[in-house]
């Protein structure tokens, strides 16, 4: 047949193509889903894409993430601070400790004056270098930091609010700018963004807008393991899938982000791999605990968990999801041992709603504020149809408000009795959650002093047994301890089956076969630096 | 004639405003808000609020839009929320992109027209005259986003012909006239053109033969002209019909690229409205739409006045 339509378009003249451009050795394309260049500035926009591309490809922060193992949850690791510490008798104040001999790309000395440069360049509004757009991407990653000075040269300690242990966590999302670049740049942020200088594996050539970012290879990288082998890598933003799918068939790129499910077959027919891994995304359904939801009663709530089929969601997204079992995945580090056991059982839920006294006549009414689209939420509509069949099935009355993205994350700004989902008239929102630390896991979404605007716990639900176990592991200071308070914490929530718990992502990304040395991360972030292309 | 261009012109000044009082309202009666756009959804409503003072969307409706008309007046259009670059020059260079796409399928999609249409009214037989009305059929129907993935599928991803997206090659800068840029404006163009193909074509066709039928080409033909010089004449009072659709459809190819040029990734109008609609990027959105709405109008009366030229009886008053 495509002889044929060869042929034909002989035909319009079209042949006269020549063949497409060679590839350059060591350079590597990429097709992101963002609809332009994220912010190079320092705090990258465009959610964790962002944080991927343009955050520790060109910067670093005090607190890196181990990126380089596949099997292994991603946890933080050194990286502009070589240790760090609470102070003896205050565990308010934390010394961090700062490599010595970085440079910035620029060649200028990274040290304890730029910690605090850039500190006040998102924290503090009065500093002339404070920039609201790198604040907006960054303040609420440190909600706890409240003061910061240098001690000397090569040491900083930071305030945080409360004692908290995990508060290293927080620093792994601060990126440190060249202050001496802003200077050169006239002091202004946008033309910063245009030639951005930081510490990074890789330094920046190149910014068109909307088009693409060109980063090429720093030789003076501090961390000489991860000095990159690619002497290049092209970002190309690329919103709409079909294109990054036959941009990556046709040779154009050699690395596509979040490939649709229903383009996989081609793909592998095309030759390309397929990489996925587990990683800490959770797609669940946030319901209301106010007076009045059905979502109060655990059997409710126990019920929807048991009514959703969830093998049969993964065929329908082509097998690029990890069934839920709570909050993180089995085999997490925080898993712990829920004695719920969160499965398709429809029978075991139709018993529970009738042991809450619901009946075919009534029914528990549940109306869930979904998007059309959105970072982090998969296919939603076709999801969320597959879900309300499973919910119906089992005596729910399930309905949806669908609303665009930014309207949904507007509606979470509230909480469930502000005015946006009164109006909407919502008990359960369905917005996927990253739950790569365990202030984002947990603080922000269960604990009762997190209801918005302060954190993320839309459904105000309040249970102070639930607050003192996430209490006790920002408490917790000796690694063991942590991890032991952090398992307490899912194994209760998952016991009192506080969300509706469905499907976690598995990041599929596609690629041609010359691109070699990628080892996917159980992380939202990943690390360019080892990969070559052959 | 340069009296009623001015006049036009001067009516062209409440419309204007008008259409800048809409493109505001719309923008923001949208749901959502520019801010929850650029923070993530855990923002604290602190660093919201004082995102709103800084931007200034604390202020009542009204304020903010003498203000932004204020700026916009000196050709300022502020600066993007999203990316913090000025509004001119995000919209300028893809204004540009999005002219070089346009005009090179205007030019693809008139050319083709004329010459299917005008065969088709001239056709003796009823065979070309189906062929034409069926591609003018396909043209109006076909929905032009499938089809732009249906070639970038046939083209570059079985045949690996054409590329599938972006301005040019990965090593330049901008759009040049040369073979590897144009490489990749052949499959936008064609997806682009497929609809005033198919809407110029019917109305060639059918404007030419009303003339056709006319008494006036009768009597040249009883007086002998030769067919050639007769075409002239038919082509030239065709002409200001044709021309008034014209006008409209080149305006819709400007305005309504937004889908080919996010299917194709190319980096004009289109493709900035698509990412600021995500990024509720309230400034884009609005300097966008008020210069591809200032530009529709200053083609509408472009095309009215080429149609005065062409046919002074047409004369507005």
């Amino acid at each position: 047949m495509f002889k044929h339509l060869s042929i034909a378009a002989i035909g319009l003249g079209l042949v006269a193509a020549s063949p497409m451009p060679a590839l350059s050795q060591g350079t590597l394309r990429i097709g992101m889903t963002a609809a332009d260049i994220p912010l190079t500035t320092g705090q990258p926009d465009n959610g964790f894409e962002g944080y991927r591309f343009t955050g520790y490809t060109i910067y670093d922060a005090l607190v890196n993430w181990d990126l380089s193992k596949a099997d292994a949850l991603a946890d933080i690791k050194p990286g502009l601070a070589t240790e760090w510490a609470p102070v003896d008798g205050d565990l308010k104040r934390w010394t961090f400790k700062l490599r010595q001999g970085v440079k910035f790309h620029d060649g200028t000395d990274f040290d304890a004056d730029v910690v605090i440069w850039n500190l006040e360049k998102i924290l503090n509004d009065k500093s002339p270098q404070f920039d609201p757009k790198q604040a907006a991407q960054s303040r609420q990653r440190v909600p706890t930091l409240i003061g910061w000075k240098a001690i000397d040269k090569y040491t900083v300690e930071l305030t945080t609010r409360v004692a908290n242990a995990l508060f290293p966590y927080d620093m792994s999302y601060v990126f440190y700018s060249g202050p001496a670049n802003w200077e050169k740049q006239g002091k202004d942020w946008n033309k910063v963004a245009q030639q951005p200088v930081g510490t990074g594996p890789f330094k920046v050539d190149r910014m068109v807008p909307r088009e693409r970012l060109e980063l090429s290879r720093f030789d003076g990288y501090w961390d000489k393991t991860r000095v990159p082998k690619l002497d290049k890598v092209l970002l190309f933003p690329m919103p709409e899938a079909t294109t990054r799918t036959a941009a990556l068939l046709a040779g154009q790129v050699d690395w596509i982000e979040v490939p649709a499910p229903d383009a996989i077959p081609r793909l592998k027919q095309g030759g390309m791999t397929i990489v996925t891994n587990k990683y800490p995304h959770n797609w669940a359904y946030q319901p209301s605990m106010v007076e009045g939801s059905p979502w109060t009663d655990i059997r409710v709530r126990k019920a929807a968990n048991l009514a959703i089929d969830r093998a049969g969601l993964n065929k329908l997204l082509g097998g690029l999801m990890i069934e839920s079992k709570g909050v993180v995945y089995p085999g997490h580090p925080w898993f712990g041992s829920p004695s719920f056991d969160i499965q398709y059982d429809p029978a075991a839920a139709k018993k529970l709603l009738t042991e809450a006294g619901y009946s075919a006549t009534n029914k528990p009414k549940i109306k869930i504020a979904i998007s059309t689209s959105g970072s982090g939420q998969m296919l939603p509509l076709p999801m969320n149809e597959y879900v309300q069949e499973n919910l119906n099935a089992v005596g729910f009355d399930c309905t949806f408000e669908v609303m665009e993205w930014n309207t949904l994350l507007t509606l979470s700004f509230q909480p469930v009795t502000g005015d946006a989902s009164k109006k909407a008239g919502t008990n359960a929102i369905n917005i996927s959650r990253a739950t790569v630390d365990p202030y984002s896991a947990f603080m922000r979404l269960y604990h009762g002093d997190f209801v918005p605007p302060k954190g993320a716990n839309w459904g105000i639900l309040k249970d102070p047994k639930l607050d003192a176990l996430i209490d006790k592991a920002h408490a917790s200071f000796d690694k063991t301890a942590q991890l032991k308070a952090l398992s307490d914490v899912h194994t209760y929530i998952v016991d009192q089956a506080y969300w509706v718990y469905i499907a976690h992502d598995l990041n599929p990304r596609a690629m041609s076969p010359k691109v070699v040395g990628f080892v996917q991360a159980q992380s939202w972030f990943q690390d360019l630096t080892p990969i070559s292309i052959k | 004639m340069l009296l009623y261009a001015l006049r036009r012109l001067i009516y062209l000044i409440p419309v204007a405003f008008g259409v800048s009082l809409l493109v505001f309202a719309l923008v923001h009666l949208a749901p959502g808000d520019a801010i929850s756009a650029i923070v993530p959804p855990d923002a604290p409503q602190e660093l919201i609020d004082k995102l709103k003072e800084y931007y200034g969307f604390d202020k009542p409706l009204p304020v903010q839009y003498f203000r932004w008309l204020g700026v916009t007046l000196t050709g300022d259009f502020g600066t993007s929320i999203g990316t913090g670059r000025p509004v001119a020059d995000e919209v300028g260079s893809a204004f540009g992109n999005t002219i070089i796409l346009a005009i090179s399928a205007t030019f693809c999609a008139f050319t083709l027209a004329i010459i299917l249409g005008t065969a088709a009214a001239y056709a003796k037989t009823r065979i070309v005259d189906r062929l034409v009305t069926s591609i003018a059929l396909v043209g109006v129907s076909v929905p032009h986003f499938w089809l732009a993935i249906v070639l970038v599928i046939i083209f570059s991803v079985e045949l690996g012909m054409l590329p599938p997206m972006g301005l040019g090659p990965e090593n330049a800068t901008g759009w040049r006239l040369d073979w590897p840029h144009v490489q990749h404006m052949i499959l936008p163009t064609i997806a682009l053109s497929v609809i005033p193909l198919g809407v110029m074509t019917r109305t060639v066709r059918s404007t030419v033969k009303e003339v056709l039928s006319s008494e006036f080409v009768t009597a040249l033909q009883a007086k002998g002209m030769r067919d050639g010089a007769i075409l002239r004449h038919v082509m030239k009072n065709a002409a200001p019909t044709c021309l008034a659709v014209m006008g409209l459809q080149a305006g819709n190819l400007i305005g309504g690229s937004i889908l080919i040029e996010t299917v194709f990734s190319w980096p004009g109008t289109g493709f900035l409205l698509n990412s600021a609609i995500f990024r509720r990027d309230l400034p884009i959105l609005q300097g966008t739409t008020l210069v591809l709405a200032g530009f529709f109008m200053l083609l509408n009366l472009t095309v009215d006045v080429i149609q005065t030229m062409v046919d002074p009886r047409i004369k507005r008053g």
